[in-house]
């Protein structure tokens, strides 16, 4: 599939991976923008500044903004993590430049005072919607107490106290100081024409201005701390492991990845046999997260409270196991397969693909071809998993229970 | 771009296969429905069919419950074994080549699970938890609850079942489930993407095509209701829920009924978000969506808000529905909703995965598989004057309004 980079005079680096085989087109700005590069006062101001590019622009408000990109039926939705702000939009090809057009208008947002206060409303709500659900919040939570004072620590939501006193003063001079052409990436995927995307992205970003942000990127080492919280209401307890893992930017993000397939896949993973099919735990999963820098692997539990101390064992006792036997060869044959097919499954999809392309590119300013991806993935070996259970030990770990038990002890 | 084949065949015992091929797709997927889904359960064991599905996983034909996990591991497939409302279904994708090697793995597990007494009681705990962790998520809590009132039973089930039909469950009863329900006749499989046809017809005339036709078991709706509730919780958030009865997919009217659901509430220039998100602030989620079995269907609502905006979110809510219902819908609004589905339709050819499930929905509801073509002139067949009309006909007498939160609302009679 044909590649392309170019960057704008402005700074705008574009990006595309097009493909005459699809049968839409997808787009996204990845702005270099997310909770870690918020001061404390500030926490939620990416995520709030997301939805407030939603509410419109000099030339169109909040309801136009969506009628017009509705009525084209694109699909378009904003994400906002610990590092990244991305818009993205997925559209049939004849639409390509009316849809192009309200986006990159969008991204130059009025951010006006009454605006700010209903949709301020709007995300008190949505931090009123996580707090009802026991995952997210023991996520938040252990995030905190593994990280402590690093800014990865931080929420992306803020909390109702943070968010409440944002200020629009505050958003117009964090908006100028993260969303400069030379601090994003515009990337393409799917049925587009270069040529034209081009046109489009200088016709309507290349008035931008702006440089690339600094972004304090510090090591971290979790606190490895035991945490209870008591939710008496909650049927279920929750339970959240943290380890440390590999930053992004080093190659051994394919064996952590790999590593976390073979703990806690949803299915026919060591956690799966351990805690799902004898029927002690409801939700087991490992998920690993690259952050420039630091990385981490969560362990996310569900089950019965009464089995909540003999869990925590059992997590402790597979994570000890794996850590010093490290994983068979035939275990990581099949964690190579299912994670390979995975990817070209989803990346058949033009805005899944997007989705990798342009983070990747967001934070490797690099290219990565999906066989380059898969070849990356197929060459790991036993080895490579060793060397990256030595650097990272996966036990001790950040552990933080939520739910009705008050007396859980840590695991040994 | 070169464009799909679609072929249908049917088996002398009631099974039919319908497949497309996707050129632009290096994966295939299917779609295999049995209907032996929640609306089966008996009433006292509520939850079997859910067991059942997570039961039959462990172990089939040669292989136990581990080989089993891992053969399909090993293909690269992406699967579900699950019970839904009226099926049992089981999906899968993967690379094209590896297809039919994952279809006879997964009719192992149909026709020839272990079904083990050893591996009963895991089972059955892992379903008592799963209903547990339903009681700690609001929003899907109030959306069981609300389709619970407001379907007859057996409809409104949700196939987790009760707490009290799964500690029923023996693994006799479940066994007997088994027997009566999962057979291949009255089944439906569908596949789509990089798909042999030919070497499909033949693999599931050996593995499928021998069972014994057997009558689709006939079902006795029971009531619904209350059509006014509120279910006591100490929540951040009050959840609101309405539903009211609409027109059925195979019925002519319900490509009025599906237009009138997205311009309340499908997309974010809907009328739900504008109204109740946009121009009030009162909510993050708000949203309407139609729901179909064959013989039912209706309008459902959700929105979730704090405590002290709830009243007025659920006044929003229902203005929309009556002004909805009594003044219709607008020509631009009209165009707007056009557009999504369309694209939608268009965008399913990029996923095997979503293509054979829309066909095999196709097939179950409407007996065949609809073109693209044949969608696009339905919709466009669609006016302003129709589609109010139908919304005129709405019978918001036979609304069902459920609050789940801290605090009871005020709702008309």
């Amino acid at each position: 599939m044909p590649f392309h980079h170019a960057i704008l005079p402005n700074g705008l680096t574009v990006i595309g991976e097009l493909d005459d085989q699809t049968h839409s087109v997808a787009f996204g700005f990845f702005v270099r923008a997310g909770s870690r590069d918020e001061p404390p006062e500030l926490s939620g101001i990416s995520h709030f500044l997301e939805h407030m590019c939603f509410k419109g622009s000099e030339r169109r408000d909040s309801l136009a903004v969506n009628r017009e990109l509705d009525r084209i039926g694109a699909k378009h939705n904003a994400q906002t993590s610990e590092e990244d702000t991305v818009y993205y939009l997925c559209c049939l090809p004849e639409h390509t430049a009316q849809a192009f057009e309200i986006m990159a208008d969008i991204l130059r947002p009025s951010l006006r005072k009454a605006d700010f206060e209903t949709e301020k409303q709007v995300i008190l709500e949505e931090i009123q919607m996580y707090a009802d659900d026991p995952m997210s919040v023991a996520f938040e939570d252990a995030k905190a107490l593994h990280f402590g004072a690093h800014p990865l620590g931080r929420s992306v939501l803020g909390t109702e106290q943070t968010v409440g006193s944002l200020r629009v003063e505050q958003m117009r001079d964090y908006f100028q100081r993260y969303y400069g052409a030379g601090n994003m990436t515009l990337a393409v995927a799917g049925r587009a024409d270069w040529g034209e995307v081009l046109a489009l992205a200088e016709r309507h970003c290349g008035s931008w201005r702006g440089e690339p942000a600094l972004r304090e990127v510090l090591p971290a080492r979790g606190s490895h701390q035991f945490r209870t919280r008591l939710r008496s209401d909650d049927q279920q307890e929750t339970l959240v492991a943290v380890a440390d893992a590999p930053p992004s930017e080093s190659l051994d993000r394919y064996p952590a990845a790999l590593l976390a397939t073979i703990m806690g896949d949803h299915t026919g993973s060591r956690l799966y046999w351990a805690l799902i099919d004898p029927g002690h735990a409801d939700a087991a999963e490992v998920s690993y997260q690259p952050f420039d820098g630091a990385g981490c692997a969560f362990t996310f539990v569900s089950c019965d409270p009464e089995h909540a101390p003999a869990n925590l064992t059992r997590l402790r006792n597979e994570l000890q196991r794996l850590q010093a036997e490290g994983p068979s060869p035939d275990e990581l044959e099949q964690a190579k397969n299912k994670t390979m097919a995975r990817i070209v499954l989803r990346n058949e999809r033009t805005l899944f693909r997007l989705m990798s392309l342009g983070y990747y590119w967001s934070h490797h300013r690099q290219y990565l071809s999906q066989e380059e991806e898969l070849q990356a993935l197929a060459s790991v070996t036993l080895d490579d998993v060793a060397r990256v259970l030595r650097a990272y030990p996966i036990w001790p770990e950040t552990v933080y229970a939520l739910g009705p038990r008050t007396d859980l002890q840590p695991p040994g | 771009m070169s464009t799909t084949e679609s072929y249908q065949h049917r088996f002398p015992n009631g099974l039919t296969v319908v497949g497309e091929r996707m050129p632009s797709v290096k994966s295939a997927a299917f779609s295999l429905l049995l209907p032996a889904g929640a609306i089966y359960d008996p009433p006292e064991r509520l939850g079997t069919a859910g067991v059942l599905a997570e039961w039959m996983l462990r172990g089939a034909g040669d292989r136990d419950s581990r080989s089993l996990i891992e053969a399909l591991d090993r293909l690269g497939a992406t699967y579900r074994v699950s019970a839904q409302s009226v099926h049992l279904g089981l999906t899968a994708a993967t690379l094209g080549r590896h297809l039919i090697a994952v279809l006879r793995i997964l009719v192992d597990v149909v026709r020839r699970p272990h079904l083990r007494d050893d591996d009963f009681e895991s089972v059955r705990a892992l379903a008592a938890q799963s209903l547990r962790s339903l009681e700690d998520d609001p929003g899907a809590k109030l959306m069981v609850e609300l389709r619970r009132r407001h379907f007859r039973d057996p409809w409104g089930r949700h196939p987790l079942g009760t707490p009290e039909g799964v500690a029923a469950l023996t693994p006799e009863s479940v066994r007997q489930f088994h027997g009566a329900h999962v057979h291949s006749s009255g089944a439906i499989l569908a596949a789509a993407g990089d798909i042999d046809w030919t070497a499909l017809v033949d693999a599931v005339a050996e593995l499928l095509g021998d069972a014994p036709p057997c009558p689709e078991p006939t079902l006795r709706p029971g009531p619904a209701g209350p059509a006014r509730d509120h279910i006591a919780k100490a929540t951040e958030q009050v959840q609101i829920g309405l539903a009211l009865p609409m027109v059925p997919l195979p019925h002519p009217d319900s490509y009025q009924a599906r237009a009138a659901a997205a311009i309340l509430g499908g997309y974010s220039s809907a009328r739900l978000f504008t109204e109740v998100r946009e121009k009030r602030g009162l909510c993050y989620s708000v949203a309407a969506a139609y729901e179909s079995f064959r013989d039912e269907a209706a309008l459902v609502c959700h929105a979730g808000t704090s405590s002290d905006r709830a009243q007025q979110t659920l006044d929003v809510m229902l203005a929309e529905l009556n002004r909805l219902c009594d003044r219709g819908v607008a020509a631009d609004e009209l165009e707007t909703m056009r557009a999504g589905l369309k694209s939608s339709w268009i965008m399913q050819q990029e996923s095997s995965l979503a293509r054979s499930s829309q066909i095999a929905s196709d097939l179950y509801y409407l007996g065949r598989v609809r073109t693209l073509d044949e969608i696009s002139a339905a919709l466009d067949a669609l006016t302003p004057q129709s589609v109010s009309r139908y919304c005129g006909s709405l019978r918001r007498d036979q609304m069902t309004i459920l609050s789940l939160g801290p605090r009871a609302l005020v709702c008309p009679e």
